[in-house]
């Protein structure tokens, strides 16, 4: 029980770093997710008079990924009854070739403007189309969503910075004592410093499963996921094998810098 | 008689304005009981932190156990505290630790096997009459006890010199005499030199002694 209370407060410690850094990807996925979707909806529509491949559109601008011609027949269907065959015929190869483009990545309204100037430089494009309005609006939504995400980033940071000098206070109270009675009794450095090692790595474990613990019991509970289909988002919450390695390597870069620390600030007892 | 702490001209300071010991001379013979008396301020626990290295000579020798302490390696000293046994009148005990492992540390860092490390502890727990108090830890016992765990774990290497700094200031009068029985016996039986430094030389022992005092930074032997 003693043995567990000083434990506890370097995992929870680690516990609440591990589970920031958890949301914090959580919540990069989740916009991240939501872009993508922004991206796959986007597409800027380009009429021309001729034929255009679609090799020639992604030589336009490197944000081209693909082209695809937008087929006629659908509103040719609709004037079908009224007309001859023929006219049909006559008046499908009279109409302009449409096409859809489609960009790599969510542009930005400057980039909007440069695929638009370079689409228009192309002999026999006659209009393009990148409903600018709304796509503007729906880019500086992003924007502030990434910037609402900066400043939770910053903020971690800041209680994560906290929360370890924190700790290092601790456990230097706990520990220098400790090293120094082992110094006198003539333990060298890695003897004394192994204890609080072996800590440090029983800690990180520790802490590293109760956080991953909560957050397959957040996946088994499926709030936050539902919450995010709901707009269309469709994310990995917890991974155990990539987030679970990941969190493992912060805790134990944590813990055993601070142990570090607590070595390297060991001041032979005078 | 063998000399297990030699010293020639020795000062000490903690910085280069204070001389706490100035130019003192002195030796304690191997398997002697020396008491070091002063004044409180006086330099007594200084000069008995110089003899474990912990403040190194400013001036002059000074040679523990055969080791010359001025400019020592620390992987050196590191092996001459292993034969060296130290009381504080505070304990100084691993709070976190049972008082088990805490006579065992001086084994453990001497690389004295699990085995032979085991049998030692409950030798010296039973010695210092504390074998019923195995697993506790040191805040759950009294000021007396701590003191024996302390006892023990100075006496679980079998060390060559016994350091003791006012090892009865916190204590009463009995845990007192507990103490200074377990220090006369270490001395009698097992020929352990010890030096101890205190206020009051207890009235009570029942061997020979030899006593310093010290004053205005200098040591002299009290005849």
């Amino acid at each position: 029980m003693k043995s567990f209370k000083n434990h506890l407060s370097l995992i929870m410690a680690i516990v609440t770093i591990l589970f920031s850094l958890q949301i914090f990807t959580i919540t990069e996925r989740a916009i991240d997710a939501y872009e993508s979707n922004l991206k796959e909806n986007y597409s800027i529509v380009v009429v021309s008079e001729k034929k255009i491949a679609p090799k020639t559109f992604q030589q336009m601008h490197p944000l081209i990924k693909k082209s695809e011609p937008i087929a006629a027949d659908h509103v040719l269907k609709t004037i079908k009854l009224q007309m001859k065959e023929t006219n049909i015929k006559l008046l499908k190869t009279a109409l302009p070739k449409f096409y859809r483009i489609h960009l790599s990545k969510f542009p930005s309204p400057d980039q909007i403007d440069a695929i638009t100037d370079a689409i228009k430089q192309h002999a026999g494009v006659t209009r393009v189309e990148s409903f600018e309005n709304s796509h503007n609006t729906t880019y500086k939504l992003l924007l502030l969503f990434k910037q609402v995400v900066l400043v939770l980033a910053v903020f971690i940071f800041i209680v994560t910075s906290l929360l370890m000098l924190k700790e290092m206070r601790i456990w230097q109270f706990q520990h220098t004592e400790r090293m120094s009675i082992m110094a006198l009794f003539g333990a060298p450095v890695w003897l004394r410093s192994a204890v609080l090692f072996r800590l440090a790595v029983i800690d990180a474990l520790l802490a590293t499963l109760i956080t991953a613990i909560v957050f397959i019991g957040i996946v088994n509970y499926g709030w936050i996921e539902s919450e995010l289909e709901v707009i269309g988002i469709h994310i990995t919450i917890f991974d155990l094998l990539s987030d679970g390695v990941t969190m493992l390597i912060l805790a134990l870069g944590l813990s055993v810098f601070l142990a570090t620390m607590i070595v390297l600030g060991h001041k032979e007892e005078v | 008689m063998d000399k297990v702490i030699y010293a020639y001209n020795l000062s000490l300071a903690y910085n280069d304005r204070e001389t706490i010991i100035n130019d003192t001379s002195f030796s304690v013979e191997s398997g002697s009981f020396v008491f070091i008396t002063g004044a409180s301020g006086s330099g007594k626990s200084t000069l008995l932190k110089s003899f474990y290295g912990a403040i190194a000579p400013k001036r002059g020798d000074l040679i523990v156990g055969g080791v010359e302490l001025h400019n020592i390696a620390p992987k050196k000293l590191n092996l001459l505290r292993r034969h060296i046994g130290i009381v504080f009148q505070n304990y100084r005990l691993v709070n976190e630790w049972t008082i088990e492992k805490n006579v065992m540390l001086p084994l453990i860092i001497s690389g004295y096997s699990k085995e032979v490390s085991t049998t030692q502890v409950e030798k010296l727990l039973r010695h210092v009459k504390l074998s019923h108090q195995t697993g506790k830890y040191p805040q759950e016992l009294s000021g007396g006890e701590q003191q024996r765990v302390a006892m023990a774990r100075a006496l679980s290497h079998n060390p060559i010199l016994i350091l003791a700094d006012e090892p009865t200031g916190n204590l009463d009068d009995y845990s007192s005499q507990v103490i200074w029985n377990l220090l006369q016996g270490a001395n009698l039986q097992l020929k352990t030199t010890v030096v101890v430094v205190t206020h009051n030389i207890p009235k009570t022992l029942n061997l020979e002694y030899k006593h310093f005092h010290l004053e205005n930074g200098v040591l002299n032997e009290v005849l």
